[in-house]
């Protein structure tokens, strides 16, 4: 059996309904004439779950697996990385040095840009942005230590 | 009529407001900003920019995200013409001909008959918003639970529809979209649901999060590694008037694009990028020349940008007047002004008739500014696109950041975003549309409100939904559409949304 795209993506609707399913344990179901918290979880998780598994079924004329390109994996997960680092950061660090630390590392460590031209855009934008949305349009954004 | 005139004069007292105007104009220059960034459509765009109107009153935070959302249509046609890089979904169609003309040193040419048929559109479907949008309103004073549940679930299977690729696909993501908005407290009983402890989950998942890491995000993941951008062709300014020729020939196009572009709007699901493969397809049937589409034909630049600007006043029908989002762009407006404190519904003519008519005529507004400032702002507008891209994503990244984290002033909705960034990023890959989930996380609380309002009106019974003709009327409707959208499954043939999946990945001829 060929892994397709369509079955890969159809098992993991499967999974994740059955999660549901389980977790909705917690909830009082009700009945079907008042239904409970766990009632409309539970019947969209058997709704997805029937789609996933039509999905699967269905899947014979979707592309194989193989043939996705990933060549952008690594960009990709540098960028998932530093918005890690981000929601880490921002509210011990501040906004100010979280977004120029971001930004420099994306510029120097994954774009291979110079050293001083990484450091003057990422401090320019974070401090511009910072003055644009906190000072300007009054969008409280969050301060690091030392207020900055 | 006389009725409306007098609404409309009060409008215009108000958007033609120095104060107003002025929201007007940065609306739609920034929205253009963002449609001309590659990866930031009119739906990231307005959702990265909520928290900017925050300190503003209602009014003006309306015209201003109106001008965003007009504002970035227009935008996303500049790429498309000149990089034949749709800078947003509807503006797929218009990279065959307008990117052919640029090639052919019509450049200005494509960008004015797009920014004159946006104007045209634009302006007529805002009077067909104005006509419709009171009455629709007044019969939806008529509408009970029964009802509201039967029309969310027809915009749901409509969105389902009219996506492009597999039916099924689709059906499936709506489902994922309303699980993941069951998350938070259930509003009848104050069960915490799938919080796991967070108290920022209470409230739900925000739209703003899952929108902006849905298209943003994923866009930036899957694109940040790749090659470098292709070329980008200047027009110079005095390349920008057609000949006469080209106007003849775009006239009726604009006008049919126009009709069918807000007809197609009301309907929910994404219709701006419907109206715009729908008008391709009209146009090149109807053309006396219709081999010289995908070589350059004005037409195919002039349909399809007036219906994707037509539809979008037509998509605002449903959600000033019903409250319903009829897709996930009016689903992020409806939050934004939800946000604002103002809950568009029936009642929202009668109760808050400023911001209403202020907001339609700032729509007449909005177009007029996009057409005399776009149009000599143009070279400034595709500088940005000379901006390596290397140093454009990390700077869109960290607008994604601050803009979703700005709404809630919480980072719970960073990691939102990045769940929902890297769910995204995986989806594209496997060929689904997300537009779905967007809706579906909207439309959840709704729906289930809805149905156990319902339930609670018959005493549990479901025959409720049937026994009340607008309610029957309407799931009927919605059972039809079903069936249709199954069908290529028995019959294994190519129906048009396939053939629409196939125009989205680059086949010239639909």
């Amino acid at each position: 059996m060929t892994l397709t795209t369509d079955r890969v993506a159809g098992g993991a609707l499967v999974l994740l309904s059955l999660v549901v399913l389980w977790e909705s344990r917690r909830l009082p179901l009700g009945s079907l004439r008042n239904p409970g918290p766990a009632y409309m979880p539970v019947v969209l998780a058997v709704v997805l779950l029937g789609f996933g598994a039509l999905l699967v079924a269905l899947a014979g004329k979707a592309p194989a697996l193989s043939s996705v390109g990933w060549t952008e994996w690594r960009h990709a997960v540098a960028i998932f990385v530093v918005c890690a680092f981000a929601a880490l950061a921002l509210e011990r660090l501040g906004f100010r040095a979280t977004i120029a630390l971001s930004l420099a590392f994306l510029l120097r460590g994954v774009e291979r840009k110079g050293s001083v031209f990484t450091a003057v855009l990422a401090i320019a934008f974070a401090v511009a942005t910072f003055f644009l949305f906190d000072t300007l349009l009054r969008v409280p954004l969050p301060r690091g230590p030392f207020g900055l | 009529m006389a009725e409306t005139l007098h609404n409309l004069a009060l409008g215009f007292s108000i958007a033609l407001s120095p104060v107003i105007l002025l929201y007007a104009v940065v609306g739609c220059v920034v929205g253009t900003l963002v449609g001309v960034l590659p990866g930031v459509g009119p739906l990231a765009g307005i959702s990265l920019l909520l928290p900017a109107t925050f300190g503003l009153d209602a009014t003006r935070a309306i015209v201003m995200l109106a001008g965003i959302y007009y504002g970035a249509m227009y935008g996303g046609s500049t790429t498309s013409i000149l990089m034949r890089i749709p800078g947003e979904a509807a503006s797929v169609m218009t990279c065959i001909d307008g990117y052919a003309m640029a090639r052919k040193g019509r450049a200005g040419a494509a960008l004015a008959i797009a920014a004159v048929g946006s104007y045209v559109a634009g302006t007529v479907s805002v009077i067909g918003l104005m006509l419709l949008a009171p009455p629709l309103a007044s019969f939806a004073l008529r509408f009970g639970p029964p009802e509201y549940f039967a029309l969310l679930v027809l915009g749901l299977l409509v969105l389902a529809y009219m996506s492009s690729g597999s039916m099924l696909k689709a059906l499936a993501m709506a489902a994922l979209g309303l699980l993941l908005g069951m998350i938070g407290i259930d509003q009848m009983t104050g069960y915490f649901r799938f919080a796991y402890g967070v108290v920022e989950l209470g409230d739900g998942i925000g739209v703003v999060p899952v929108a902006v890491g849905l298209f943003g995000l994923a866009e930036i993941l899957a694109t940040a590694g790749l090659p470098a951008p292709p070329r980008v062709i200047k027009p110079k300014l005095r390349e920008l008037l057609p000949t006469r020729r080209e106007w003849r020939e775009s006239a009726w196009p604009i006008g049919r694009g126009t009709v069918l572009g807000f007809l197609i709007g009301i309907v929910p699901g994404s219709a701006h990028i419907i109206s715009s493969f729908v008008s391709y397809a009209v146009e090149r049937k109807l053309s006396k020349r219709p081999e010289e589409f995908g070589q350059g034909a004005v037409a195919g630049v002039a349909g399809p940008e007036s219906a994707n600007n037509s539809a979008t006043s037509g998509a605002f029908v449903p959600m000033l007047a019903l409250g319903v989002p009829s897709g996930p762009i009016p689903a992020v407006m409806l939050a934004a002004m939800m946000v604002h404190g103002v809950s568009p519904g029936p009642l929202l003519i009668k109760q808050q008739p400023e911001l209403f008519w202020g907001f339609i005529a700032s729509m007449y507004v909005g177009n007029v500014v996009l057409l005399v400032l776009n149009l000599p702002l143009v070279g400034v507008f595709v500088n940005i696109l000379r901006v390596p891209y290397p140093i454009l994503y990390p700077s869109i990244l960290a607008f994604c950041i601050l803009g979703v984290y700005a709404v809630n002033g919480s980072v719970v909705d960073v990691w939102i975003m990045l769940l929902m960034g890297a769910l995204g990023y995986l989806l594209r890959k496997l060929d689904f549309e997300t537009a779905p989930i967007v809706l579906g996380v909207v439309l959840a609380p709704m729906i289930e409100m809805a149905l156990r309002q319902s339930l609670a009106m018959s005493d549990g019974q479901y025959s409720i939904f049937l026994g009340r003709p607008i309610s029957a009327t309407l799931l009927g409707v919605g059972l039809l559409l079903l069936l249709l959208g199954l069908r290529p499954l028995v019959t294994r043939g190519l129906d048009w949304r396939a053939r629409l999946a196939l125009a989205e990945k680059g086949e010239e001829h639909p």
